[in-house]
Parts: C-alpha cells; sequence; structure tokens
C-alpha cells in the first residue's frame, strides 16, 4: 500500500513536469496555431543553461533563476527571428521549419557543451527524504517538484484567468484575427506568449535535470508525451493539459510499476516481463488513440474552437 | 490531331525538355549508373548510399501518395520502414530465408497495420490526424523493444540476406542496387498510375474539398483507406528492401524523428508532385552527407536551411519548377 502511494506520487511528479511542458505547448499551439516541433530544444536548453549557471555561481538556485531568465529570451529571440515567419502557413511547414530547429539547438548544444552529457548536483539540503505518513520516507526534491510545480500552475491561473494578459491570451485562443482587430498589439502578445512556454519548458528541463542526466535529445521523447497531453486535454486549454498531464503521469508510472505484477499473475515470467514494459509504454498511446476516436477535441476542448 | 505523347502514362508538357521534366530524367539516369561508377572507382560506398537513397525515395513517394495527394499527413510512417524490415528478420531469425515469403509477409503486414491505422485515425482532422498516426507508430516502436528475442531495444543483426532461388542475389552490391532501382521506377510508375485514375481523382478532389466530393455521391473514407493502405504496403517493401541493404532491424528506425525525416524529405522535394519525394530524399541525404563530411556539426547547416525552406520555398524544391502547391 505504501508502495502504491509511493508510485502515485512519482506519477503525479511525472505529470507536474509534463504539465509545465505541455502548457507553454498548448497556449502556443491554441493561440498561434503553431506546431512546435521545437519546444523540446528549450526544455533541453534549459537543463544545460542550469547546469552550466549552477556550477559558475555555485549556487542551485541562483542557477536555475539565471537559466530560466536565459531560456525566456531565448525563446523570444528564437520567436522574432524564425517562428514569427511561420505564423498563418500550413501545418507541415511548421513540422519542417521546427523540426530543422530541433536538428540545429540539438547540434548547437552538441558544439558548445560536447556530446558528453552533464549533471545538475542538488544542494545537500535537498537530499533528504521526508515521512510524509508513517513509514513512508519521500525523497524532498521529489515532493519540491510537486509543490513548485502546483504553484506555478496556480500562478498561471491567475496569470490566464485574472489578468489582463490572461484576458489577451485567453481572447487570442478563442479568436485571433478578433484581437488583432481590436487594437490589440499581436505579434507582441505572441512574443510574449512563446517566451512563457520557452520559460515554462526551461523549467521542466532544469527541475527534471537532477533526477536524469542533462543530454542531447532530452527533450525528444517527453516532447511527444507533452503532445500526448494536449491531445487528450484538449488544444489550447491550460485546464485540460493540467488533468492530461496528471492523468498520463499516472498511468505511465503506475504501468511501469505494477504491470509486470498484474501480467505474472495471468502470464509466465518471461512472457509478463516482455509484455510489460511495452504495454506500459504503450497504454498512454492507446489512451490518446481512444479519446480522439472518441471525443476528437479532446476532454476539455477550448471554447469556439 | 496527334495523340499526345506519354511517358508512364502521364501526358508530356508540349516541351517535354523544360527543367521540370530533365532534372526527374537526370537524376534517374545518374541513379542508374551509378554501379558503373563503383565498379570503375572501385569505391563500394556510393552504392551503400544511393542505395540507401533509393529505398528511402520509395518510403518517400509512399508517404507523398497520402500526405501530398491525399491531404493525410502522417506523421508515423517510419512505422512501416520498421514493419517492413522487422517481418525479414523475424522470418529469418525462425529459420525462413526465402524472400518469396518475407517480402509479402512484409507487405501484408504493413497493410493490415495500415489498415487498422486508417480505419481508426481517418476519422480525425488536421493536427489530430498527425498526432494519432504518430501514436500508433510509438506503439510499434515500443512493441519492438519489448522484442527481447529479436534484439530488444539493441536492435538485431540479421545474418543472411532475403534468397531469391537463384533469380537475384542480394550478397552482390550491385544486384541488390539494382533491385532496388527497379523497385523505385516501379513505386513512380505505381503511384504515377494511381493519381492519374479515377481513384485519384477522388482522392486529389477530396483532399481539397470534402464536402463537395460526398455531394457528387463519393464515399470518401473508403477512397482514402485504400490510399493509406496502398501507401503503408509500399513502405512495407520499401522496410523489408531496408533490412536486406543495412542486415539490421532495431527499433530506432521507427523513432518518431525518423518519421519526421520522411516528411522534411516529402516537404522539401515538393508535395504532391510525382517526382518531388525523389527530388527531396536525394537533397536531404546528400547534403547530410557532404555537410559531415566537411564540418563536424552538420545539422548547424542543415536545421536553419529546413527552417528558410519552409519560410520562403513555397512547394518546396518541385515549386521552383512551377509544380502548384497542394496544401
Amino acid at each position: 500500500m505504501l508502495y502504491f502511494i509511493e508510485q502515485c506520487l512519482n506519477g503525479v511528479q511525472l505529470g507536474m513536469l509534463l504539465f509545465l511542458l505541455a502548457a507553454g505547448l498548448t497556449l502556443i499551439f491554441g493561440i498561434m496555431d503553431l506546431v512546435n516541433l521545437a519546444h523540446g530544444s528549450l526544455y533541453m536548453l534549459g537543463a544545460y543553461f542550469a547546469a552550466t549557471f549552477a556550477a559558475f555561481t555555485d549556487s542551485f538556485v541562483l542557477g536555475a533563476l539565471l537559466a530560466l531568465v536565459a531560456t525566456a529570451i531565448c525563446g523570444m529571440v528564437l520567436e522574432v527571428i524564425a517562428i514569427r515567419p511561420l505564423y498563418g502557413r500550413p501545418h507541415l511547414d511548421h513540422v519542417l521549419g521546427t523540426f530543422g530547429l530541433l536538428l540545429f539547438f540539438n547540434e548547437l548544444v552538441r558544439l558548445v557543451w560536447g556530446p558528453a552529457g552533464m549533471t545538475l548536483s542538488l544542494p545537500s539540503a535537498m537530499l533528504t527524504a521526508v515521512q510524509i505518513i508513517p513509514g513512508l520516507y519521500y525523497p524532498l526534491y521529489r515532493l519540491v517538484i510537486i509543490l513548485v510545480a502546483l504553484a506555478v500552475a496556480a500562478l498561471l491561473y491567475v496569470v490566464v484567468m485574472r489578468t489582463r494578459l490572461g484576458m489577451l491570451i485567453r481572447a487570442g485562443a478563442s479568436n485571433r484575427e478578433m484581437v488583432g482587430a481590436l487594437g490589440v498589439n499581436i505579434k507582441l502578445l505572441y512574443t510574449l506568449v512563446f517566451g512563457l512556454g520557452a520559460t515554462l519548458a526551461g523549467f521542466a528541463g532544469l527541475m527534471q535535470a537532477p533526477i536524469l542526466t542533462v543530454q542531447i535529445g532530452m527533450g525528444e521523447n517527453i516532447l511527444i508525451l507533452a503532445f500526448v497531453v494536449i491531445i487528450i486535454g484538449g488544444i489550447g486549454s491550460i485546464r485540460g493539459a493540467f488533468v492530461a498531464a496528471v492523468i498520463v503521469g499516472l498511468i505511465d508510472t503506475l504501468g511501469r510499476a505494477f504491470l509486470p505484477d498484474v501480467l505474472h499473475s495471468v502470464l509466465s515470467v518471461n512472457a509478463a516481463m516482455t509484455l510489460a514494459p511495452a504495454i506500459s509504454s504503450m497504454s498512454i498511446y492507446m489512451l490518446m488513440a481512444a479519446v480522439l476516436v472518441v471525443r476528437p477535441e479532446g476532454l476539455f476542448p477550448a471554447a469556439s474552437r | 490531331m496527334k495523340a499526345a505523347r506519354k511517358v508512364l502514362g502521364v501526358p508530356l508538357p508540349a516541351c517535354w525538355l523544360a527543367p521540370r521534366t530533365a532534372l526527374p530524367a537526370a537524376v534517374l539516369v545518374v541513379l542508374g549508373l551509378v554501379p558503373v561508377y563503383a565498379a570503375a572507382t572501385g569505391d563500394p560506398f556510393a552504392l551503400t548510399l544511393f542505395g540507401r537513397i533509393e529505398i528511402l525515395a520509395m518510403a518517400a513517394l509512399s508517404l507523398n501518395l497520402i500526405m501530398g495527394y491525399g491531404g493525410m499527413a502522417s506523421f508515423g510512417h517510419a512505422a512501416y520502414l520498421g514493419i517492413g524490415g522487422y517481418a525479414v528478420g523475424i522470418l529469418w531469425k525462425e529459420g525462413i530465408g526465402s524472400g518469396f515469403v518475407q517480402w509479402p509477409v512484409a507487405i501484408a503486414v504493413s497493410a493490415l497495420f495500415a489498415l487498422v491505422v486508417g480505419a481508426l485515425s481517418l476519422r480525425t482532422r488536421g493536427v489530430y490526424f498527425i498526432m494519432i498516426t504518430l501514436a500508433f507508430a510509438q506503439m510499434v516502436y515500443y512493441v519492438a523493444q519489448g522484442l527481447d528475442r529479436y534484439g530488444g531495444d539493441d536492435g538485431m543483426t540479421i545474418g543472411s540476406r532475403s534468397s531469391f532461388a537463384g533469380l537475384v542475389n542480394l550478397n552482390n552490391a550491385a544486384q541488390l542496387y539494382y533491385l532496388c532501382f527497379a523497385l523505385l521506377l516501379a513505386s513512380l510508375f505505381l503511384v504515377s498510375r494511381l493519381v492519374n485514375s479515377r481513384f485519384g481523382l477522388v482522392i486529389e478532389g477530396t483532399r481539397s474539398n470534402e464536402r463537395r466530393m460526398r455531394a457528387i455521391g463519393v464515399s470518401p473514407f473508403r477512397y482514402k483507406l485504400v490510399c493509406f493502405v496502398i501507401a503503408g504496403a509500399l513502405c512495407g517493401l520499401a522496410g523489408a528492401l531496408l533490412a536486406n541493404h543495412t542486415n539490421f532491424i532495431s527499433p530506432a528506425m521507427m523513432y518518431w524523428t525518423r518519421s519526421g525525416d520522411l516528411m522534411v524529405m516529402v516537404i522539401l522535394g515538393g508535395l504532391g508532385s510525382l517526382f518531388g519525394p525523389v527530388l527531396g530524399t536525394v537533397t536531404y541525404l546528400l547534403l547530410e552527407e557532404a555537410l559531415s563530411r566537411v564540418t563536424e556539426y552538420p545539422g548547424l547547416f542543415i536545421g536553419p536551411a529546413l527552417l528558410l525552406v519552409a519560410i520562403f520555398m513555397h512547394g518546396g524544391i518541385e515549386g521552383l519548377f512551377g509544380a502548384r502547391r497542394r496544401d
């Protein structure tokens, strides 16, 4: 039972990271109608920046803050130079262009930081485990990820639902032309939204960095998961992204943890060991395919799309 | 009135030496002469490189059939390369080395997979279609990763190429190359006949306006599904060739970036033009090869090049020669 709770927490933690990545992706997709395959590159950049700045300043927190600023600047520069000409073009041109950006960033990172991965070590205070309920010790850092990501989600909710900028973002998601016609500086809005998305992606990358190694291509696998999340949640919907991210995180983690035992009860050990990883990896794609077949607009379709 | 001259069933334009027709002809002639060059210079690498180009050009052709002509942007097309390859590899491992069994199985399984994926995915549109095809390809990727008997994550070396009872010997590099070349020509012929038939008209009509096609009494779904299955089968054949070409199969051949590569080749060459995918594949792979000889970081140049193509070259390479853009 304790093991189950622990795995649930792991699932929620993965879900939180996915949400940080997917929130930016779904905003960019919903508002600018842009398929951004380079979003995972910003996740990777965030992790590399954090590892570099943390080593430089000798402080994890300072390194992380500098990395966030650097990723935001990278994102906005990228938007102005490379992304802006792609708005309004067919989706396939987005795929071609941002796939090119993905190749570019992978190579750029290899040039700057070298082919070997990096590590981002945690401050020693983070290396402990805390007792959340009697008998269950959980790594403090993972708990911090969950709490910080929840705080970011709340902040994002307040910004999007309670501020003028958020109103423009929501308006942009439901009717772009009308927002432009009402005299809003749509170019600036797009740059800001892209920068926000980049920052969130970089944040996800640097939070994940101490758990996994920082390496080239680290954004590719998780990018596809983030796309799954926004498709399940409904394109353009942050609420949908949040719910779907937690669902996907839980299914992925619990599948990996428990499917071998479940299959073992009906199959031979060998068959279970072979099938379980494949099925648990596939399960979220099956969920997405099922959602698309039953509800093609996702669970929480953004209004009027 | 004199009937228009036709090549591969396509009426020739008034001036058949126009760049649009001369370039494909030149590319095909060069592809056909590669073994001669390899024999003359004793450089077997040319055969490997161009053989790979021909095989991936076949895959790109099949993707263009659905994506360019049919408007069905599949982001999981590398799955069929993998299925075709694994059909060859798995049958070899189980002691069936005959190409007469391996290749039809590769085609049939790919077609069957395309049938299932198509039947479910074709209910969706646009970006959702892109994502659901990606999801199915990822599933196949993870299944292949789980196949421990066939190498699992690391992949598996195939000990011997498909045998064709003395008809062709695939261990002879030139014969393998010419088989790829012949199959590429056959695929071009197949696609050109398909898109210029009534079937092709329905497919293209559906891409531009599905509602009108319904209004004139056509049920587009069945046509699109058949088109999707044909493309899957063709790409499965390319996968069987690829497994014979590299003697190796691994899940990595179906990772989503491989599907991205195929999409890039098609869009780079020109969506919905017969020869565009071949031009795109040749350009993309030769550029990659040339750059990796002069720089350690080819991606630094290929990446921005793709971005520039996306921004400025509407209609890809074929678009330069006045082919119309099909979105």
